[in-house]
């Protein structure tokens, strides 16, 4: 299996640009173990404790799928977690029911949490790749006023 | 028994996620919103199988594995039969004493496409169910076969343009209706039935959990819409998904012991079927002129269903 294991930091590597043994080198029947050491059961532990491998996805990053990429504002943010239970990259950071911030690893710019962000104005909104976080928040709409029916 | 308590989204946000992120499927697919929600609503230990489709496909990309559970990459049709057998090996152990922790809550689930559970591994399922083994299988019905280039499958609706179901000149799209996958499924006798849908996160998080607990051979049919064969923006999943669901194009129920039928989900406004239609690409053909009778025949047949449903629920048998 050599040349299987990238030992590169988590964020910098691309999937696909690792070196790679063909598939019919690898033995029939392969186990892909997702943690280096044994874990009894990962529900009670939280992902920064784990000892994850080189084999589990969490190690690897999508972030130049993006061309648009959410920025998110804690300033107006009420920690109601739409975002994150719908997120399908799990990429919404939430601990103790707060939500701490965009996984830009994971996320591929799909823009579903800006969608599903209930303030007024939004709490995440899309912005292109490159944009500074700060300029973007700085250029944050003000709120908008109903329309009247 | 872990189930986790679900009371509020906050509370719900607390779970330690065990399905990891650069898994390869689209952005905004609905597939790992719903893997998540199960995934999310237990504690206990889980053995997952995967037939083969997108969820399969994008989520053990060699050299990775997005599963943080024990999850086994088989066949197209074998998805039921892998979580059986992997269920009735535990029961052997526990009962011959080589279980290394035998009383560790252990869950068993199986995941298929809808492709996979209509068509491919529909009489590998119904074995399954028949021999009574103790998981959950969970359909995820994005109404095509996905990861092959969208070729119509028996949950394609009737009306959608596929690659092997073309809409043009002389067609509409598919012309056949689509399966009644959940009627199936309960006539086996199984203890607990459903059709959910992520936008309804609460109802679905407790019908997986209801699921879990039940012993015995449960179904649950999830909508998953599919952003690149049904032809919208990624950023739209969920409000789709309430298009279909307060369309009642996917009504959301329960069926348990094969008989007795709870309506989970009553829109406050019922929606026309139009406005679900009009949001996807698959369904452009319908508006001209030619196939109006087709979206009426649509929405004929969705208040048949609603009717049919209520007066299920009403009998109570
Ligand atoms: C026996 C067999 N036939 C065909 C295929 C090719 N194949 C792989 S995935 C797939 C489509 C899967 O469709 P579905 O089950 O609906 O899952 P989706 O990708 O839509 O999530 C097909 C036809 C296969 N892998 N095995
Ligand atoms: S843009 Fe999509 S992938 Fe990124 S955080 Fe939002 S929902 Fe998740
Ligand atoms: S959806 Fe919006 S308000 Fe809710 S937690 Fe996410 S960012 Fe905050
Ligand atoms: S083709 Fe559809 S089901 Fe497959 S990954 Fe893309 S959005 Fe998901
Ligand atoms: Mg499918």
């Amino acid at each position: 299996m050599k040349g299987v294991l990238a030992t590169d930091k988590r964020g910098v590597r691309e999937l696909g640009a690792e070196e790679l043994v063909g598939w019919d080198e690898v033995t029939h029947g392969v186990v892909l173990n997702s943690f280096d050491l044994e874990v009894e059961n990962p529900a009670f532990s939280r992902p920064e404790e784990r000892p994850y491998s080189d084999f589990n996805s969490y190690t690897a990053t999508v972030a130049s799928w993006r061309v648009i990429k959410p920025v998110y504002n804690r300033d107006i943010c009420i920690d109601c977690q739409n975002c994150w239970v719908w997120c399908p990259d799990t990429s919404i950071i939430s601990r103790d029911k707060q939500m701490l911030g965009i996984d830009y690893d994971h996320c591929k710019g799909c823009g579903v949490c800006v969608e599903v962000c209930p303030t007024n104005p939004k709490s995440l909104l899309m912005f292109g790749e490159a944009e500074d976080p700060e300029a973007a928040l700085a250029q944050w709409p003000e709120k908008k006023k109903k329309a009247k029916k | 028994m872990a189930i986790r308590s679900i009371k509020n989204l906050k509370e719900f946000s607390t779970a330690n996620e065990r399905f990891e992120g650069a898994h390869l499927l689209c952005p905004g697919c609905a597939h790992s919103m719903i893997v998540r929600e199960l995934m999310n609503a237990t504690d206990d230990n889980l053995v997952i199988s995967s037939a083969t489709g997108c969820l399969e496909v994008c989520t053990a990309v060699y050299p990775y594995t997005s599963w943080d559970t024990s999850w086994i990459h088989i066949g197209f049709e074998n998805s039921a039969t892998a979580v059986a057998g992997a269920e009735a090996m535990y029961k052997a152990r526990k009962r011959k004493g080589t279980l290394k922790d035998p009383d560790a809550p252990v869950k068993f689930v199986a995941f298929g496409g809808d492709g996979a559970t209509y068509d491919i591994g529909f009489q590998w399922l119904s074995g399954a169910v028949e021999r009574g083994h103790d998981f959950t299988y969970i359909c995820l019905d994005n109404e095509n076969y996905a990861n092959t280039g969208g070729q119509r499958s028996s949950a394609t609706p009737i009306g959608a343009h596929t690659s092997t179901a073309q809409a043009g000149r002389v067609s509409y799209g598919k012309k056949q209706k689509k399966k009644d996958m959940v009627a199936i499924m309960a006539a086996h006798g199984a203890p607990y039935v459903a059709q959910l849908a992520p936008n309804k996160w609460k109802i679905m998080a407790k019908g997986f959990q209801k699921a879990l607990e039940t012993e015995g051979p449960c179904f649950i049919n999830t909508v998953s819409a599919c952003t690149t064969e049904w032809k919208f923006d990624p950023k739209d999943t969920i409000h789709i998904t309430d298009l279909a669901t307060d369309t009642l194009m996917f009504p959301i129920y329960e069926i348990i012991d094969g008989h007795k039928l709870n309506i989970l989900y009553r829109p406050k406004t019922v929606i026309p079927v139009e406005e679900y239609l009009a949001a996807q690409g698959r369904y452009k053909h319908l508006f001209k002129p030619e196939n109006k009778h087709v979206i009426e025949r649509i929405q004929k047949e969705i208040n048949e269903k609603w009717e049919y449903l209520q007066r299920r629920e009403e009998a109570g048998v």
